[in-house]
């Protein structure tokens, strides 16, 4: 069960911005996975990206959804982090290997608890709106779990709601689009080629990319 | 200053229910009859009445602070969809920002009853104050087209739909019989009926085409057929929810039919011109908000002031 004040944020809060003030338009939602050990994979625009990902999960599996998120940012004051840790729910992980620890090992950990991760495989938030080039943190770990699915999300919208450097939420429907599961495995390179082609297959399924902020119009 | 439902509100109310359960039966027989036939969108399309129905209903039935609330909502809905669907500059941020906030500001005008400024708010005041917001940003590319489509966009989604909220507010006394909630749903049927019966009569008989390059499927028949089966229903309608009388009623049917047709085929231009299908994909079955309360930006603004002049 998920603390009473995680509950609330996501019930109270969270699903209100994302379904209310914002308002999704969910696309091939059937493919989410129905229970963990998954990936769910989705470009990074906005702060707003992890809000929106986990209100497409119903709340009962709440105390499953492990946005991870870098240590380094989240944990760098002790009230972001207990927002984030007991809030939100992240898994916390550090951006660089430092003393031989392994960074990825958290989220071994949690999938082998039968979590679903959500992760941004581009790392930091982009350039709003602009799909960036995967990292392969996400390849590695999938081919050490190559059992977990790994399901992509693309998302559309949000850095127009909420960019990267203004803190005011301006108000737009945004795009939730679920890509077909994937499986990780040896080729890790042909994995991450493979998840941004399904990611790029998405974004092209909006109705009218050119005009939807992937190209500023300035 | 309220006006609550009065018995015959009520009573049509229950009527358009029953319209619905009928439109339910029916989908329910065709999809008995032939199995084969998919007819999820029709499905679709008259579950997504009854939402509605249902929502504006109880809206309507609970109090009328909940019925400005419910339009103020579809106002907010429809000029967020506008906005998304516009291209739009990442400098003009805090400008729409701003022209949401018009929303409350303009509903709280209806509710309070300020004529006066409900009705010049947003044509002067938001007119002149969105584009000093710009200048203050300062950036001048594209400073014509993002004004013009913000000012468009905020007279048709806010402006003009508010007026279906002000019938709320307009006083009891000259329209005993249907009250305020019965004007809005005269306008509201009546332009939904319209709608509906353009498309039945198309359908049926529709073989000249009216405005092909902005709507291909719209045609003489279609728009001639409903104008006047809306015209009929206004005139049997009138007497029950609203104070016009005499001529007075076949000619508010007439503007219905007449804008609703309008206001429609305007939206039809607005998606061509950005290339899009669909407003949105907020209601199933229907498509986006904006596709539902299209002929409403333009009938619920000529209604009113035809209603307003003669009566109030």
């Amino acid at each position: 069960m998920a603390g009473p004040i995680r509950l609330a944020f996501w019930l109270l809060i969270a699903r209100p911005i994302a379904l209310v003030v914002l308002g999704l338009n969910v696309r091939h939602r059937e493919r989410l996975p129905r229970q963990g050990p998954a990936i769910v994979a989705a470009n990074h625009n906005s702060h707003l990206d992890t809000l929106v990902l986990v209100s497409l999960f119903p709340l009962a599996m709440l105390p499953r959804l492990r946005p991870v998120a870098a240590a380094d940012y989240f944990l760098k004051n002790r009230w972001l982090a207990w927002f984030a840790l007991h809030v939100i729910g992240i898994l916390p992980i550090a951006r660089e290997t430092h003393g031989g620890r392994d960074p990825l090992k958290p989220c071994e950990e949690a999938l082998d608890r039968g979590d679903i991760l959500i992760l941004f495989p581009e790392g930091s938030r982009g350039e709003p709106e602009v799909l960036g080039r995967f990292k392969r943190g996400v390849a590695v770990l999938a081919a050490r779990r190559p059992e977990v699915p790994v399901v992509p999300v693309f998302l559309h919208g949000l850095g127009k709601a909420l960019p990267k450097d203004d803190p005011l939420l301006v108000p737009f429907f945004c795009d939730a689009f679920v890509g077909e599961a994937m499986q990780g495995g040896e080729d890790q390179a042909a994995f991450l080629a493979g998840l941004e082609g399904r990611m790029r297959a998405l974004a092209d399924e909006l109705p009218h990319p050119e005009l939807h902020g992937i190209v500023d119009d300035r | 200053m309220f006006s609550s439902l009065t018995a015959n509100a009520a009573a049509f109310l229950a009527g358009i229910f029953a319209l619905l359960l009928t439109a339910s039966l029916v989908v329910f027989i065709l999809k008995r009859r032939s199995p084969q036939r998919d007819y999820a969108e029709l499905a679709a399309r008259v579950n997504s009445w009854w939402v509605m129905a249902g929502v504006f209903a109880a809206a309507m039935a609970l109090s009328p602070t909940l019925s400005l609330i419910f339009l103020g909502l579809v106002s907010f809905l429809a000029l967020k969809e506008y906005l998304s669907l516009i291209p739009t500059r990442r400098a003009d941020r805090r400008v729409l920002f701003w022209a949401y906030l018009a929303i409350p500001l303009q509903f709280w005008w209806v509710a309070t009853g300020w004529y006066g400024m409900f009705i010049i708010f947003i044509p002067v005041y938001l007119f002149l104050l969105l584009p000093l917001r710009m200048v203050v940003i300062g950036e001048t590319a594209g400073f014509l087209h993002a004004a013009g489509s913000l000012h468009w966009g905020l007279m048709l989604t806010v402006f003009n739909l508010s007026h279906m909220a002000y019938l709320l507010v307009l006083p009891q006394a000259t329209n005993p019989a249907g009250g305020g909630a019965g004007l809005v749903l005269f306008l509201m049927f009546l332009t939904q009926f319209n709608d509906v019966m353009q498309y039945v009569w198309g359908k049926t008989l529709g073989r000249h085409k009216i405005i092909p390059r902005v709507s291909p499927k719209k045609t003489w028949e279609g728009f001639l057929g409903g104008v006047a089966t809306t015209t009929v229903l206004a005139w049997l309608l009138a007497p029950l929810l609203t104070p016009l009388t005499g001529w007075q009623a076949p000619v508010a049917g007439l503007i219905i039919g007449l804008a609703g047709f309008v206001g429609d085929v305007n939206i039809s231009a607005l998606k061509r011109d950005l290339g899009v299908k669909d407003s949105g994909s907020l209601i199933p079955g229907h498509g986006g908000i904006l596709d539902r309360v299209d002929s409403l930006t333009f009938t619920a603004p000529l209604f009113f002031h035809f209603l307003y002049y003669l009566h109030y």
